[in-house]
């Protein structure tokens, strides 16, 4: 059981290696994509494991949970690994197209796959202090990915990404020192049950608001989101899309799982932050993206305000709820990647990124215009693409909850959406180009322009698949949201007869 | 010993989060290793401080005899240490490489990332 376990974390680790080893080569770069399709292939298997037992846990060098480091996998966690090694897969597909022997001599792949490893391990770790290192592996990795190659624009980026995500990893830190002193545990499974008994209620609410801090700037929640649109749109596309795609949504699961199964003692505080912090984040980042005249900085900004659907979903604690927002990080994860990698292709043929200054793509390129319109409308939220189901589902649960301002924020929100939507088409694809250029896909050259569009292809059909026949994805995230909801099964699994 | 640690710890937050207010990166760099010590203490701390007991098994026993200190913070505080300074080390080189490129240290003054003049709408140069 444990292999299942350990493969998705050890896979990224050894492409890692061997891909720093050969980066002066281009053997480097098929190591890359062969590691990706086999974390594809692993994650998968582990999918599969966890659909047909429930909950599966591996104790790291068999020692007993909870002394030793536990690996668990819930669907939660196995649908996350499952993302994250497509993401990778299809970033690693278009960097075939877009990044240079120079970048690649520097470590690109190494990096990658090693961030990629820091994804998955803490999307698998049961132990706090183990999510802490998988965090530390995942920023020191994006750290070397945000400024690789060494631009200005990147180091600029670089310090504010950097310096904030710092404090929020001690921050998280910080807090789990005190959890270790008031419980004297480190376990999850055994946090959930130690934390219970815990005579000074209150001291666990006041270390939750430092997790909740820690976990928030990673997930990017208002008002802890200067960073993001700071760094995500100056380093290269592939890299800037596995950003979008990934790095906040660990802090997202991070979120839901600490207080799904740690912090539930004082539901009516915490979650009710959670709440408001959410109705704040989708309102900023949306109007934040109505400001922005820069391709990439629009979607940014879109990253927080749809951030913002998934924390609701976790603030709203009911399955309903939960079940929205692990079907809304599916669905994020596919389509924001989706779009960086569109506006990578638009800016090669077009020749620049800001708005002002291109335009023309649709008469040029009218495939492209529709690979942009999928996932495009799917982030607003149109029906029958993907992004329609996950507001559905979010939206629904508020109304039950008879939070109606909420669910007019979210309405709101997806309606402001398809204003930066149209404002990009407008901008990029319908206005002619202002310097009378001729954008042209014929300019990448078509070594380059296939593995691009590849990827971009199949996202967008995955937004697709996922819009027609959401029932399967709406059902795995029921499954994910009751599991997350009652712990009994994922505790018991993880400390075995150790259970009380 | 528990309150002393802890009134140095406070101290440490409180010295970390003035020297983090600055808008000089390195000044912030500085908090910000002060800051990662303190928290390093904080776990330190938090597994409860023994005197002059050793975390150490007699030769040929399982268990130890009587109560010793807690092994585990150490091992975790050790970690922690480690991460953070290889952290702290690219920190410092981005720092240098920023002072190198930019030309400046002062927070305000990064704006090549996000322009200052920049206005919706409007084309930059």
């Amino acid at each position: 059981m444990s292999w299942y376990l350990a493969a998705p974390v050890a896979i990224p680790f050894v492409t890692a290696v061997l891909a720093f080893l050969l980066r002066n080569g281009p053997a480097g770069r098929w190591v890359s994509l062969a590691g990706s399709v086999a974390l594809l292939v692993a994650s998968g298997l582990l999918m599969a494991q966890v659909i047909e037992h429930g909950v599966i846990a591996g104790q790291m060098s068999n020692w007993e949970a909870p002394f030793g480091i536990t690996l668990v996998a819930d669907t939660l966690s196995a649908v996350m690994v499952v993302i994250t090694a497509i993401t990778g897969l299809a970033t690693i597909v278009y960097g075939m197209g877009e990044i240079r022997p120079r970048i690649e001599r520097l470590g690109y792949h190494a990096l990658f796959h090693a961030m990629i490893a820091g994804v998955c391990g803490a999307f698998l770790t049961g132990d706090v202090f183990n999510l802490y290192v998988w965090f530390e592996v995942m920023l020191i990795a994006s750290f070397g990915l945000l400024v690789i190659g060494g631009n200005k624009a990147q180091i600029d980026a670089g310090i504010k990404y950097v310096a904030l995500n710092l404090v929020s990893t001690l921050a998280f830190l910080s807090g789990i020192g005190m959890l270790y002193g008031l419980t004297g545990t480190l376990n999850m499974a055994d946090l959930h049950l130690a934390v219970q008994e815990v005579e000074n209620q209150a001291l666990v609410t006041v270390v939750a608001m430092l997790f909740m801090v820690g976990f928030g700037v990673k997930a990017a929640v208002f008002p802890l989101f200067f960073w993001l649109p700071a760094a995500y749109h100056t380093p290269s596309f592939s890299v800037s899309a596995v950003f979008a795609g990934l790095l906040t949504k660990v802090g997202v699961y991070a979120l839901m799982r600490m207080f799904t199964l740690v912090f539930v003692g004082d539901v009516g505080f915490t979650h009710e932050i959670l709440l408001w912090v959410s109705a704040a984040t989708m309102l900023t980042g949306v109007l934040g993206a109505a400001a922005q005249s820069e391709f990439r900085k629009i979607l940014s900004f879109h990253i927080i305000s749809q951030i913002g659907y998934m924390t609701l979903g976790l603030a709203l604690y009911t399955p309903l709820g939960l079940a929205g927002g692990v079907f809304y990080l599916v669905h994020h994860i596919i389509v924001k990647a989706n779009l960086f990698l569109v506006a990578g292709v638009a800016q090669k043929a077009a020749g620049h990124n800001e708005l002002a200054r291109i335009g023309g793509l649709y008469k040029a390129a009218p495939f492209l215009g529709l690979l942009f319109i999928i996932p495009a409308f799917s982030l607003a939220g149109f029906p029958p693409l993907s992004g329609f189901w996950a507001k559905f589902v979010v939206v629904k649960a508020s109304l039950e909850l008879e939070y109606w301002f909420i669910a007019f924020v979210a309405l709101l929100v997806g309606l402001l959406t398809i204003y930066s939507m149209t404002k990009i088409w407008a901008a990029a694809f319908w206005k002619p180009h202002p310097d009378g250029y001729e954008p042209k896909l014929s300019r990448i050259p078509p070594g380059d322009l296939w593995p691009m569009l590849l990827p971009i292809v199949a996202l967008a059909v995955m937004t697709m698949i996922i819009g027609l026949f959401p029932e399967v994805f709406v059902q795995l995230a029921e499954t994910a949201a009751v599991q997350l909801l009652d712990p009994t099964h994922y505790v018991e699994t993880v400390l075995g007869e150790v259970a009380r | 010993m528990e309150i002393v640690v802890s009134i140095l710890i406070g101290l440490l937050f409180a010295t970390a989060v003035y020297l983090m207010l600055a808008r000089n990166f390195l000044r912030f760099l500085f908090g910000l290793i002060l800051l990662s010590n303190a928290a390093n203490l904080v776990i330190f701390a938090a597994g409860r401080m023994t005197e002059g007991a050793p975390a150490l098994i007699p030769y040929g026993a399982l268990t130890p005899d009587g109560e010793i200190a807690n092994a585990l913070p150490q091992a975790l505080v050790l970690t922690a240490i480690v991460i953070g300074f290889g952290l702290f080390a690219f920190a410092l080189v981005l720092a240098f490489q920023a002072y190198r490129s930019l030309g400046t240290l002062d927070s305000d003054e990064m704006r090549v990332a996000e322009p200052r003049e920049e206005i919706a709408g409007e084309a930059r140069e």
